[in-house]
């Protein structure tokens, strides 16, 4: 059954608060660790690059959709 | 911050906002959103070709998201998905090979510029016409149990003339809710979706969406979510190839991307709350936009 639509923007509001921290830290992360590598691999070794960068947008697409999923019903359960 | 891979300074808070909202967009509509991605990362200081190739894996990572959220919600035919690809993928190549014919014309700019701004105005104000005689007609029928409307399509000529071709192998699509259609049906038109993928640029939802609804009679909700699916297909192997040819720049994707994850989830859950009609209606000005973008840099490329 749907949620009223008011309930669902309010978790969102929160999602979005939450999900913003994590994410700014992630990419720091990401930048920090991984930008001279690739821009290493990118002169380089272009295959290597092209399967990294692949694999790296698959893994942060399927590892974010987690995350969002796992606090919306962190949020959520909280809530109630 | 510095992007050492495609040697530009761009504020990394600016591309997770701007993926934000480039992923509720394709969230919602069921869209790549390269007609303003694009031309954003450009006026951001990114070189044409870096805009191009980055944007296309952007929009996989992205539609990855989206389209894992519409499948837990059932939006998904994975049949009708797989009876595409291969229009797609020869479609999009047919595209590249008319562009590179054109490039050796040299006309290019002006002939991709025309044939955007015809198809995109045609899609916006055919869309917008459907959809508010779509909306008066639903008023008039009644609610589901959950309130929400039927899904009801006025122009549906086209989709009859589609379902009605003899052309064995015919094949149901149960999850659309189509008992007999030709699979050459369904290939045509993921062939016109993946030339325009090709010609165009991006992942070409703007045509595929509104095409598997008018031409193939898909209810709005699953031809988002099918959408969807074949933009991963269609912008996965764009990507490559561009990633091949050193046009990618992968962390200024992966920042993007950080904002359009979160967008994608959103626009995808928001679907929920509105029938195909509205839906339909609200993307109508979309490829507008995208035609009012081509005009401009027509113009403003032609004077400079």
């Amino acid at each position: 059954m749907k949620e009223p639509i008011q309930k669902v923007l309010h978790y969102i509001a929160i999602e979005l608060v939450v999900y913003a921290i994590l994410a700014i830290a992630y990419f720091c992360l990401v930048l920090q660790f991984l930008g001279t590598w690739l821009a290493e691999l990118f002169h380089e070794q272009r295959i290597y690059y092209v399967v990294a960068s692949v694999l790296l947008m698959t893994g942060q697409a399927i590892g974010l959709e987690r995350l969002v999923t796992g606090l919306s019903h962190i949020i959520r359960s909280g809530k109630k | 911050m510095f992007f050492p891979i495609s040697g530009v300074h761009i504020n990394p808070l600016l591309l997770g906002i701007l993926g934000l909202v480039i992923g509720i967009l394709g969230g919602f509509f069921g869209v790549g959103g390269s007609f303003l991605s694009g031309p954003s990362l450009f006026s951001l200081g990114m070189p044409y070709n870096f805009v191009v190739g980055t944007d296309l894996i952007h929009i996989v990572g992205k539609s990855i998201v989206a389209a894992r959220q519409h499948r837990i919600l059932g939006h998904i035919d994975l049949k009708l998905a797989m009876a595409m690809v291969v229009g797609t993928l020869v479609g999009s190549e047919t595209g590249v090979d008319a562009i590179e014919a054109l490039k050796r014309s040299g006309e290019v700019n002006l002939v991709v510029g025309l044939t955007a701004i015809a198809v995109f105005t045609g899609i916006s104000i055919f869309g917008a016409w459907e959809s508010w005689q779509a909306l008066r007609k639903s008023r008039a029928t009644p609610s589901d149990a959950d309130g929400q409307k039927k899904d009801i399509l006025v122009f549906d000529r086209l989709a009859k003339l589609f379902h009605g071709l003899p052309l064995p192998p015919r094949i149901s699509l149960k999850q659309s809710g189509i008992a007999r259609i030709s699979i050459w049906s369904i290939v045509l038109v993921s062939y016109i979706g993946g030339f325009f993928s090709g010609f165009l640029g991006g992942g070409a939802g703007y045509i595929r969406m509104p095409a598997m609804v008018y031409l193939l009679g898909i209810p709005t909700h699953i031809a988002v979510g099918t959408d969807l699916f074949e933009i991963i297909i269609s912008a996965g192997y764009g990507a490559i190839r561009h990633a091949m040819n050193g046009n990618v720049d992968i962390l200024v994707a992966l920042v993007m991307h950080t904002g359009a994850a979160v967008g994608a989830q959103l626009g995808a859950r928001l679907t929920q709350y509105f029938s195909g009609p509205w839906i339909r209606l609200a993307f109508a000005p979309l490829p507008l936009l995208g035609a009012i973008m081509v005009a401009t840099t027509l113009i403003t490329s032609h004077h400079s």
